[in-house]
């Protein structure tokens, strides 16, 4: 008799594929890194790879809500910044406190606590015209307590948000809407300089980790790396346990036929709410780890056309298939980085002159109404070929 | 009439002003088989609606079971589980999901999404819904996506789950149209065999189908019985006469 691990790879080989060919590229990462390796891959480069990681992991989460259980969240993001925010409390409030200790410590008198605690709210509050630290930093000193934030936070918020939703039954394109009005209204929150979060400044200094001032970023970026791929691969094994169980064929039974799906004795908004806040748990999670990387986060990136451009990638991709949304995230937003970052030459032919940072935009759209009419399985339905064709 | 499965007293619904069901009574034993027939309009599907919590009446009551339940104040799902089967006028399956995914689902298990979420495949499951599929002549076509079936072969793919949802009611709505003449004989054996354990109400247009499954029968007509009895009473029935003649 085998295992039920055995079992579910001998009936999945994608999950081994998958882990096999994220494994390749960590150690092909590591090997190339400036830290450890011969160095041919920049430290910036291998930020790039860790933050595309990232965005692979939440593409799985938005797979899994609308790919397989057909809710079409255009409101993803915005949990994705909420993780990014509640990891960068922590990281901002320890390291401009160990700043300030630092910099206390030659004074010739000894600071008092509320010393400290003024100081390091001019600090970090400045910006803002505030020295006072909110209520909501209480526990930013505490990397325990933030962690549970990040899933706590958005998980919250998710419940609440789908539970509302859900329960008054909307659906389709109203449900979109709610979603993008979700992210649209917390972007506009934090966007306020009262807001606790330093309005449009956002949180800022995030790729350096307090403590570790001695480790240069080149080893940092690698753990990041590390950590992205780590989170990717447990997230694809989680996704791929869940749509190959009967969960997965409820879930595709509802996003198939919700009424059915009643009438057979499942209470539909259930699980509707289990996935939408699963999956907003896991877009905190990228966010989390995504944010140390990126350095710096603020209400900018929450915008509704953020979970948009997710949607795209994994209609790109190919819905409905957890490998698709993997494909789809990583090659679209590296070719974004490609087109928008100046590393292909625009073209300027007399009256004609494409600038591929404002081009990049047109041709997405494009390709994305292409998917949409001419491969609605995206460019996972090319397998569905190839496979055809062997077993011919 | 204590000992009836289901009794809907006096409903009455009205859209836009439409009374599609006016103080409509109904009731029906355990394990009864019933037909339900009437011209298009007569309030056939706003019945199913109702009793399964899809549409909620202006008045009346819809009483379940020797507990004497009132259905009115339960969620679809909740009714489903009391054991109400309901088989649409379309064949509805997933499609995109194996015959054996779509029974799976359909099996009277635990419908909480932990206990779905670790569900674990056993062999007593797989053998009930191998004696499913055997019942409704399923059994070569286990692996096959049930969008591949043939229109009969996905109206017994519903009747199927239907049955695994070990209903103690099922409703059935027009299960014979768009059959072949040898497909619709095969559906009454398979709604007769299932009327020994459970009591089934079926709603059909065809009329030589009613005949073959020599039950009482039911007329509805603007959203009221018009007649009950045997099919050979309600035809000699003057109303009933008048009705579908359209006097």
């Amino acid at each position: 008799m085998q295992g039920p691990l055995t079992q579910f790879l001998m009936k999945n080989p994608s999950v081994l594929i998958f882990l096999g060919l994220l494994s390749a590229f960590t150690m092909f990462a590591a090997i190339g890194s400036e830290a450890f390796g011969i160095g041919f891959i920049s430290t910036s480069m291998i930020k790039t790879l860790g933050k595309t990681l990232c965005f692979c992991l939440i593409a799985i989460a938005m797979d899994l809500v609308w790919g397989y259980c057909g809710i079409l969240s255009l409101g993803h993001f915005a949990f994705f910044g909420l993780g990014g925010y509640m990891i960068g409390m922590w990281l901002m409030y320890e390291r401009t406190r160990l700043i300030v200790e630092n910099s206390m410590a030659n004074a010739a008198l000894p600071p008092t606590p509320e010393e400290i605690q003024e100081a390091i709210g001019t600090q970090i509050f400045g910006v803002v015209g505030g020295a006072e630290i909110p209520v909501i930093w209480s526990f930013a000193h505490s990397l325990p307590i933030q962690l549970a934030f990040v899933v706590l936070v958005p998980g919250l918020l998710a419940l609440i948000f789908g539970w509302l939703a859900f329960r008054s039954r909307v659906t389709g394109v109203y449900l979109s809407i709610l979603t993008q009005a979700m992210t649209l209204a917390l972007a506009l929150y934090l966007f306020q300089n009262d807001s606790g979060l330093r309005g449009n400044n956002g949180l800022s200094g995030l790729q350096n980790i307090p403590g570790l001032d001695h480790v240069p970023q080149s080893h940092i970026s690698l753990y990041f790396l590390l950590a992205s791929a780590f989170a990717l691969g447990l997230g694809f094994v989680i996704a791929k346990l869940i749509v190959e169980n009967k969960m997965g064929n409820v879930i595709m039974g509802i996003r198939d036929n919700e009424a059915r799906v009643r009438f057979l004795g499942y209470h539909v908004e259930t699980y509707k709410l289990f996935i939408f806040t699963l999956t907003a748990i896991m877009a905190a999670i990228a966010g989390a780890i995504y944010y140390p990387q990126a350095g710096i986060i603020n209400p900018a990136e929450i915008a509704p056309i953020a979970s948009i451009y997710l949607a795209v990638w994994v209609a790109i991709g190919g819905r409905g298939r957890i490998y698709g949304a993997v494909i789809g995230a990583a090659l679209v937003s590296m070719l974004s980085s490609l087109f928008t970052g100046g590393q292909i030459p625009n073209i300027e032919w007399g009256p004609i002159n494409i600038v591929w940072v404002d081009w990049w935009l047109v041709l997405l759209g494009v390709s994305f109404v292409a998917v949409t009419l001419y491969a609605p399985k995206g460019i996972g339905g090319l397998f569905d070929i190839i496979k055809l064709e062997r077993n011919k | 009439m204590n000992e009836a499965l289901l009794e809907v007293r006096d409903i009455s619904v009205s859209f836009d002003g439409f009374k599609a069901i006016n103080a409509l009574s109904f009731s029906i034993a355990e394990g009864e088989l019933r037909a339900i027939i009437g011209p298009n309009g007569a309030g056939k599907t706003t019945f199913m609606d109702i009793v399964t919590g899809k549409t909620k009446p202006d008045a009346g009551e819809v009483i379940w079971g020797e507990k004497n339940v009132s259905l009115l104040k339960r969620q679809e799902s909740q009714i489903a589980r009391l054991g109400v089967g309901r088989k649409f006028q379309k064949p509805t399956v997933f499609e995109e999901q194996t015959v054996y995914e779509n029974l799976l689902m359909a099996l009277d298990n635990d419908r909480s999404p932990f206990a779905v979420l670790f569900y674990r495949h056993n062999e007593n499951d797989n053998q009930r819904i191998a004696a499913l599929a055997e019942e409704i002549g399923l059994q070569d076509h286990l692996e096959k996506r049930s969008g591949d079936l043939s229109h009969g072969q996905k109206q017994w793919l519903e009747i199927g789950m239907l049955l695994a949802q070990e209903p103690r009611l099922l409703l059935v709505d027009e299960p014979a149209a768009g059959m072949t003449l040898e497909e619709r004989q095969k559906t009454v054996d398979l709604l007769r065999r299932a009327a020994q354990t459970r009591a089934v109400v079926v709603v059909e247009h065809d009329m030589d189908f009613v005949r073959n499954l020599d039950c009482r029968v039911t007329v509805l007509h603007e959203g009221s019985v018009l007649a009950e009895g045997s099919l050979d009473h309600v035809t000699e029935n003057q109303d009933v006469i008048g009705v579908y003649l359209g006097r």
